[in-house]
């Protein structure tokens, strides 16, 4: 940067800069650290009271938005320094790339040979025309077939290889560009919502995850026809749940999917996730109650709270349910109504012991046959325009950054001049990778040369 | 021939290979670095075995799943990546005296998944039941052995260049430091493998956000471990760009290798040890 130059000149040199990259670079790494180390989004009560903050430590981080600092003014001011660095980079820079690349120098002099690191001279045998021929030839079949010019009495050779490979670079940096604007799309024009489905009922709307007062319509229905969990022989561990949707649309059904997690179901740009479930409102009971007088046997089906009439016009209410009742397995807490209303006292009645109930000695003999609880699925809801736009970007960078690396740019330039015994062959050339490979094949080149244009 | 047999066989002949190259440094010897590099080919073959043979097991015992699915599982891996790296950059350019300072890395890793991590198969959680789980995982893990042998030719060249610079010109440097390859080489060598373990790690975190936006539903959440390997991308990023600034070549860009590794172990371990998140690998 010289003196001389105007403030806007100054202030261009300042975002073309490279020691600005790495200093963004360096920076987005050193702050990012601070929401790994500080929880984000969590209630000024649970930073206080869980994390033990002091009030003063609260409020400080909080002007520096450190509790959701991805989103803070100043982190994402840096994202836009290090895109405006990278904008103005590669307008500086890509110019003089296009041009190398498609307005190559054909024609090497002295002071060009003198720059590159791989060079050599072979005086050749025959005539100009001759030698030309054998060049082109040698050239065309080692390496590509040259451009050749003629100038000044001497013949210039220039042979190129994986020039694109110098877009490489700007393909990786274009790509995150890209990424930027897939990940401001789905800021914009997407949400995230979640919504809880009963089996064997539909819902018409879902909630958002930032403002869950008001749902967000549909526009169809989502029925969750069935929700199964099944468990590891431990028990405990969740092997897989799936929930049977089918999307219905003016009472058609459209779309049926059994999703599960990592396979979710998609439609009209929303995706349905499988995320949790959980049990919904009471069991539906199944007894079996033998009137004690009588012998007679009867089973009973309902839900919590309801009369389940039995012989001789009293009545069976169950009251409550536990999976796990003292380890004994699945028990419900039941009542028996012997008419006008009157309540006995409650009791509990076991699945896994059928004739416990026999040693209460009331007037019915109750079992617990099967208690079976509705399950929800729980459902997330995405909708992201922009995720296309992100893998594209994606791909271009995975793509860029291995052109980038691992082609190489190869360049050779020959020049005959008439000497005044044979003539003078003067070869050059340059990589801009992997320079110890192309040395090789530079070397065997010469051999080459030697070996067609000298005579023995 | 159980996977822990194989396993066992992998860590002796890392521990012999590490051995072996120190003596190489002090001996001089070429035949003392063949022995090494021998060794690690042995250890490689046992190691690759082993995995093999860890996946048959768990498929014998009904669970369809890549040995990638615990953190016992993921160091040997990470053990088998460092090797796979070092041995394509033996064949390549043949500077033994790089074992000395890579191969540790396999060793140690392999030292503590036998002694302090529980090996028993278990089957996966239904969030990690997915081809997505493998992809994410090798490529990772290939880029990290990559920064792993990056930093072991950085903290050599680190030892290397301090004498370089203060030796006569023209007098060799003597005595174990002659036995590494020069400033210029190590510097060299540590461009080349960040240049394989970066697009590795580019992949890596791709897949990873590919997964969650299929599995989750978003591709991005600044989880710790989201955001700590997004860290070590934006490390070696500086240090790819540091080559093309004066100033910041040389000393500087073998520092930002270091520490670019060093957060690569945090990312991989730290975070799961000490921060929380989504990713649970590292509870054992
Ligand atoms: C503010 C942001 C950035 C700026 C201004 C910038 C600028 C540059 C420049 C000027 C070069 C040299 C090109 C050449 O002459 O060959 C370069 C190389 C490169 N950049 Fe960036 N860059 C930025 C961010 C990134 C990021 C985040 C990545 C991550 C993928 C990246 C990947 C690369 C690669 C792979 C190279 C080639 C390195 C090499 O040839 O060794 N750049 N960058």
């Amino acid at each position: 940067m010289s003196k001389q130059s105007n403030p806007v000149d100054r202030l261009w040199d300042f975002f073309c800069s490279l020691k600005l990259t790495i200093t963004i670079l360096i920076l987005l790494a050193t702050t990012s650290i601070i929401g790994t180390v500080i929880q984000q989004n969590l209630s000024p009560q649970e930073y206080m009271q869980k994390l033990g903050m002091s009030e003063s430590t609260y409020n400080l981080f909080n002007s520096l938005q450190f509790f959701d600092m991805y989103h803070s003014y100043w982190f994402l001011s840096l994202l836009g320094l290090f895109a405006v660095n990278l904008i103005c980079c590669s307008i500086k820079r890509f110019p003089h790339v296009w041009k190398t690349v498609r307005e190559p120098v054909l024609v090497a002099d002295d002071g060009l040979f003198k720059t590159f690191s791989n060079l050599d001279e072979v005086v050749a045998d025959g005539s100009m025309e001759s030698v030309r021929e054998k060049v082109t030839v040698l050239l065309s079949k080692k390496f590509t077939a040259p451009v050749i010019t003629e100038q000044d009495g001497k013949i210039h050779f220039f042979s190129q290889k994986a020039a694109y490979a110098r877009f490489g670079v700007y393909v990786t940096h274009l790509s995150i560009l890209i990424i930027f604007v897939g990940a401001m799309i789905g800021n914009v024009w997407g949400f995230k919502a979640f919504v809880n489905i009963v089996e064997g009922t539909f819902v018409d709307s879902i909630w958002g995850r930032s403002d869950s007062q008001t749902p967000i319509p549909l526009g169809f229905e989502v029925h969750c026809e069935d929700f199964e969990v099944t468990f590891y022989e431990d028990g405990r561990r969740p092997k897989d749940y799936v929930s049977k949707l089918v999307v219905k649309e003016n009472g058609q059904e459209v779309l049926r999917k059994t999703i599960e997690v990592n396979d979710p179901l998609q439609y009209k740009g929303l995706t349905f996730y499988q995320a949790s479930y959980g049990q919904s409102g009471d069991p539906v009971f199944r007894f079996r109650v033998q009137e004690r007088a009588t012998g007679e046997t009867v089973e009973v089906v309902g839900r919590q709270g309801k009369h389940l009439p039995l012989p001789g016009g009293a009545a069976l209410i169950p009251m409550g349910y536990a999976s796990n009742y003292q380890s004994f397995g699945p028990a419900a807490q039941v009542n028996i109504d012997v008419g006008d209303h009157q309540h006995g006292n409650p009791f509990i009645v076991l699945q896994q012991f059928a004739n416990f109930d026999e040693k209460r000695g009331g007037a019915y003999i109750v079992t617990l046959l099967e208690a079976e609880q509705d399950y929800y699925t729980g459902l997330s809801v995405t909708k992201d325009p922009g995720v296309w736009v992100v893998w594209i970007g994606c791909f271009l960078m995975v793509f860029g950054s291995l052109t980038a690396f691992f082609l190489s740019h190869r360049r050779i330039w020959v020049t005959l001049q008439p000497l005044e015994r044979g003539i003078g062959v003067k070869v050059g050339g340059v990589a801009h990778r992997n320079q110890p490979a192309f040395s090789l094949f530079f070397d065997e080149l010469i051999k080459d040369f030697n070996d067609t244009l000298v005579e023995k | 021939m159980t996977s822990s047999l194989l396993f066992n066989v992998t860590t002796i002949a890392y521990f012999a290979a590490m051995v072996i190259f120190i003596l190489y440094l002090a001996s001089k010897g070429s035949k003392v670095a063949l022995v090494a590099t021998v060794a690690c080919w042995i250890g490689f073959a046992a190691n690759t075995a082993a995995i093999g043979m860890r996946w048959y097991e768990a498929y014998a015992l009904g669970f369809e799943q890549a040995p990638l699915s615990n953190l016992y599982e993921s160091v040997v891996f990470f053990a088998w990546s460092i090797l796979l790296i070092y041995l394509i950059f033996d064949v390549r350019y043949k500077h033994r005296a790089v074992g000395a300072f890579v191969i540790p890395f396999a060793f140690f890793g392999m030292i503590w998944a036998q002694w302090s991590l529980d090996a028993t198969i278990q089957p996966l959680v239904p969030a990690l039941q997915s081809n997505w789980l493998t992809y994410h995982v090798i490529t990772c893990f290939i880029g990290y052995a990559g920064f792993a042998v990056a930093c072991g030719v950085s903290t050599m060249y680190l030892i290397k260049i301090g004498k370089e610079e203060r030796a006569a010109e023209g007098s060799p440097i003597g005595g174990i430091l002659g036995m590494f390859p020069s400033a210029k080489v190590l510097d060299d060598l540590n461009y080349k493998a960040i240049m394989l373990g970066f697009p590795m790690l580019t992949l890596g975190i791709i897949t990873g956000a590919a997964w969650a936006n299929y599995a989750w539903g978003t591709y991005w959440s600044w989880d710790p471990k989201e955001t700590w390997s997004l860290i070590v991308w934006f490390i070696y990023a500086a240090f790819l760009h540091a080559r093309f600034t004066r100033g910041w070549v040389g000393r500087r860009a073998a520092w930002l290798s270091i520490i670019g590794f060093a957060a690569t172990i945090f990312c991989y371990l730290g975070v799961n040890l000490v921060l929380s998140g989504l990713h649970s690998y590292g509870a054992a």
